[in-house]
């Protein structure tokens, strides 16, 4: 029972990682391997308004996310618009300014015990004998409403499907008026704006250190490669295999054993199916 | 020509999607033998030779080569079979010059077998092959950058490399699109020496009257399927085939 | 409005509204296209040697200059230099690394655990290592090599990861303390000839291997892959090849450094060994092997004069590889050598 209970939050929780970047890929085809690096550096920008500002969280927390979203635009719109479309420039462009913040952070001495982010609630209930603290039912929560959002804006509003049409084919929406640079800057707003939202109510749960960066990308990716690029319901259902596959491992395994589930989940699922399980496109072969 | 056919391609089928692309096609093909495939555009015949030389896998049906079961087979593999093709959308090396162009088939499986060729000799060879299609060598055309070349001279290029893997087998995709009659005049006489010297030539073409002089026989595709099969003469009056070219409107009329 | 008719030569109407523009010109002895030369006297002869001969005398001779703290940066360059040609090597075929510290981690390894547990010398462990680091390499991506470049490049970053976190889990083969007291080279000054020797032969034989039909057929296969199936050519087993190739130059690298530190452990496979490698290429100009050379040679020692930095250094690497990417894809290669054989004057307009 409590393998059930935590293997569902773990999987809200990878898909509350995944679900900024999922959102960026889709709408303009750009795989932001700095996402996760914008996911910790929008927790400590909160820390620093809460402990140096003296803001209060909820307010601290609403900036970073617009500071995140800032930080996207301009990341799009000052580097990545010059070698738009070029997919491997765009990875490495982006994992290298990944990269960059995260040992900026170390360096300048972002790490430590004090660097946490306060609880929203605090307090836990007991579920079948199991207790969750409410900080993490909070999580799910959020981590639902946005997957519903996201779903909802993907396939049943005017934008989202422009959007997904831009991602399709970008000629032929750009001959319709759709203006593909400011889309691909908002794409990467959007998605360091909700890495930040996953932020603020994840991290509270721990401490911060850059190294979580790696991790939540890590996380991300193989969320995004196991349930299919461009697919929310694969993104949900890859969430929980490799959430369950996690929580079963470090019960019966060992924790130290976790990352490498979605270590090897990416590898395996590119080498054996790299559309993956709700794929629609054979993009990722080589198309014989 | 020997009675067995070289080429059996049974019930071949695809869809892309919705798309039905090609629908249970089927034909044999007598070594030797010089083979027209037309239709109107979109009729599937790009499709099928891309089934046949492995570039897409086909739903259902079976392509047959020398008695050898080639469906679905990767497309190096079939090409090593002895069956080479050019492309409608030309493929060639644009920032290579013309003759390094043919050092790729050249230094392929086949041709090192079927030559025993040595290292150094496969650029003579690439020039003496182009010399023989026309890029005459003392202008130094071959050593030109194939980007610099004109239209015309690509597609005589791409037939070059496909030549140049010594094929039985040569599948040409719309060869002489885009090429000035003059251009055609000078090609088709070199095909029509490759189908003497014994090599079976399947030709897609939409210039029609420089086709049926050369062809032993032609089949029409519409819409992914086989309509007419025959000799030109017999073909053209069809039916069937003045309906796919120019609509059932005109029988109104 | 100008009157054009008063726009004599020499008249002081005439100087005022000409302007000037920049002419690039070749030098003379360049004929027809960039590799052909027309050679007429012997100054132009010490025109082309000049470049291509002071920096291999240079590198064989720093070895004597250079001892203690500069010789290792020496051997550092070369080490990470041989893992910039290597990926440079993979980048010519298509395949898009990054992670050249899986070849790197590979060859530590082998190397590693022939010193330790058999007690082998270098002289034996370094050309195993290369070897089977190499086939290694090769078999760890030969599953992905039909992917396209991205997605490779992801396997390519998640394998060392992965196997850094085994390692460590596992706690094979060291686990996370790694072997210790390995032999040493036997001697200090043949260990830098080594390194030297190494390096300029990779990138001479990269440069010649690329040029010659087999280099043309890899190239070709990173151009239009379908062009060459339909050439009879199995693609995917010249990728693999190639692989072997250059697992196998990232793998002497990975061997040589394990001899070197005396130590082997999971930072073998750290993201450092694939970063660098790649900044080096991108700083130099990628598809030169000069380039990823060039790039290596600077890179190197700039870091190790800025070990003060720490963590910072990793930062500058990718900051200078996002620069190159974005300001100067061609690379410092390509634009030293274009202004070396060209030469600009302004000329007037007018």
């Amino acid at each position: 029972m409590s393998t059930l209970i935590y293997g569902t939050i773990t999987s809200i929780v990878l898909a509350l990682y995944t679900i900024g970047f999922s959102l960026t890929y889709g709408i303009s085809g750009l795989a932001n391997f700095a996402h996760g690096a914008l996911y910790i550096l929008s927790g400590f920008v909160a820390w620093s308004f809460l402990n140096q500002a003296g803001l209060p969280f909820f307010l601290s927390a609403i900036l970073a996310i617009l500071i995140s979203g800032l930080i996207g635009f301009a990341f799009y719109w000052g580097l990545l618009l010059r070698i738009r479309g070029i997919a491997l420039s765009e990875l490495i462009v982006t994992f290298a300014a990944g990269i960059t913040i995260l040992e900026l952070l170390m360096w300048k001495g972002f790490y430590g015990i004090q660097y946490s982010l306060p609880l929203f609630l605090r307090g836990g209930v007991e579920i079948k004998g199991v207790a969750v603290d409410y900080q993490r039912l909070f999580v799910v929560g959020t981590g639902i409403l946005l997957v519903i959002l996201l779903w909802l804006f993907v396939h049943h509003t005017k934008i989202g499907l422009a959007f997904r049409g831009i991602a399709q084919n970008e000629r032929t929406a750009l001959s319709l008026g759709i203006e593909s640079d400011w889309i691909g800057a908002l794409s990467l707003a959007f998605g360091s704006a909700l890495a930040a939202v996953a932020a603020m109510v994840i991290l509270p749960m721990g401490i911060m250190e850059s190294a979580i960066g790696y991790n939540v990308l890590i996380y991300a990716l193989s969320v995004a490669i196991v349930g299919g690029l461009e697919s929310t319901s694969g993104m949900i259902v890859a969430s929980f295999i490799i959430g369950f596959g996690q929580v079963i491992t470090a019960k019966y395994i060992g924790a130290r054993w976790m990352i490498i589930v979605p270590l090897s989940a990416i590898i395996l699922v590119l080498a054996i199916r790299p559309s993956g399980l709700f794929g629609k496109f054979k993009e990722l072969e080589e198309r014989v | 020509m020997k009675a067995e056919p070289i080429l059996k391609v049974e019930n071949l089928t695809k869809h892309f999607g919705g798309v039905t692309a090609v629908l249970n096609v089927s034909f044999e093909l007598r070594q030797g033998e010089f083979l027209g495939i037309i239709g109107p555009n979109g009729s599937g015949k790009t499709t099928l030779v891309n089934l046949i030389t492995g570039f897409v896998k086909p739903d259902s049906g079976r392509v047959t080569y020398s008695g050898k079961n080639i469906t679905g087979k990767m497309p190096y593999t079939i090409a090593g079979h002895g069956i080479s093709r050019t492309f409608q959308m030309v493929r060639l090396f644009y920032n290579l010059p013309a003759f390094k162009n043919l050092i790729i088939p050249l230094s392929s499986p086949r041709v090192k077998k079927l030559r025993g060729g040595e290292y150094g000799e496969r650029d003579d060879v690439a020039v003496d092959l182009l010399d023989d299609m026309g890029f005459e060598r003392d202008s130094f055309v071959p050593y030109k950058m194939a980007g610099s070349l004109p239209h015309g001279y690509l597609k005589r290029l791409d037939l070059a490399r496909a030549m140049a893997l010594r094929p039985n087998l040569l599948i040409l995709d719309e060869l002489f699109s885009g090429m000035a009659m003059s251009e055609v005049a000078s090609t088709l006489p070199l095909i029509e020496k490759f189908n003497a010297e014994g090599i079976t030539v399947i030709m897609i073409e939409h210039r029609l009257r420089e086709l049926f002089r050369v062809v032993d026989r032609i089949f029409v595709l519409n819409f992914g399927e086989k309509i007419a099969e025959g000799v030109p003469q017999e073909v053209m009056n069809s039916d069937a085939v003045k309906k796919a070219y120019l609509g059932s409107e005109v029988e109104e009329i | 409005m100008v009157n054009l008719r008063n726009l004599k030569k020499g008249s002081r109407l005439a100087d005022r509204d000409t302007s000037y523009r920049k002419k690039r010109l070749d030098r003379g002895i360049k004929v027809r296209a960039d590799t052909l030369f027309a050679i007429s006297s012997h100054r132009e002869i010490f025109y082309l040697l000049l470049p291509r001969v002071v920096p291999v005398v240079a590198l064989l001779v720093l070895p004597l200059l250079l001892t203690g703290y500069w010789g290792k940066v020496l051997v550092f360059a070369c080490m990470y230099g041989l893992l910039a040609l290597s990926w440079d090597f993979l980048a010519s075929c298509g395949l898009f690394s990054l992670g050249q510290a899986l070849f790197f981690g590979f060859g530590a390894y082998v190397a590693g655990i022939l010193s330790y547990y058999l007690h082998w010398t270098p002289a034996i462990t370094l050309p195993i290592a290369t070897l089977v680091g190499g086939l290694l390499s090769a078999a760890f991506l030969c599953p992905v090599v039909r992917l396209r470049g991205v997605y490779f490049a992801m396997v390519t970053l998640m394998l060392p990861m992965l196997l850094m976190k085994m390692i460590e889990t596992t706690e094979l083969v060291g686990g996370g303390h790694g072997l210790s007291a390995l032999a040493p080279f036997h001697n200090e000054w043949i260990a830098r000839y080594l390194a030297v020797v190494a390096f300029l032969a990779c990138l001479f034989g990269f440069r010649r291997l690329i040029n010659e039909d087999y280099g043309l057929v890899l190239k070709a296969i990173r151009d239009d892959d379908r062009a060459v199936m339909s050439a009879a050519i199995n693609i995917y087993w010249r990728k693999i090849q190639a692989l072997f190739i250059a697992g196998a130059v990232g793998s002497f690298a990975g061997a040589f450094m394990t001899h070197h530190y005396q130590f082997v452990g999971m930072s073998a496979f750290a993201l450092d060994y694939s970063i660098l490698p790649i900044a080096a290429a991108a700083l130099g100009g990628p598809g030169t092997f000069a380039g990823a050379a060039l790039g290596s040679m600077i890179l190197v020692p700039l870091s190790e004069s800025l070990r003060a930095l720490g963590g910072l250094r990793i930062a500058l690497y990718c900051i200078i590889l996002i620069a190159s990417v974005i300001v100067l894809p061609e690379g410092i290669f390509h634009y030293m050598e274009r202004k070396y054989h060209q030469f600009e004057k302004l000329v007037k307009v007018g």
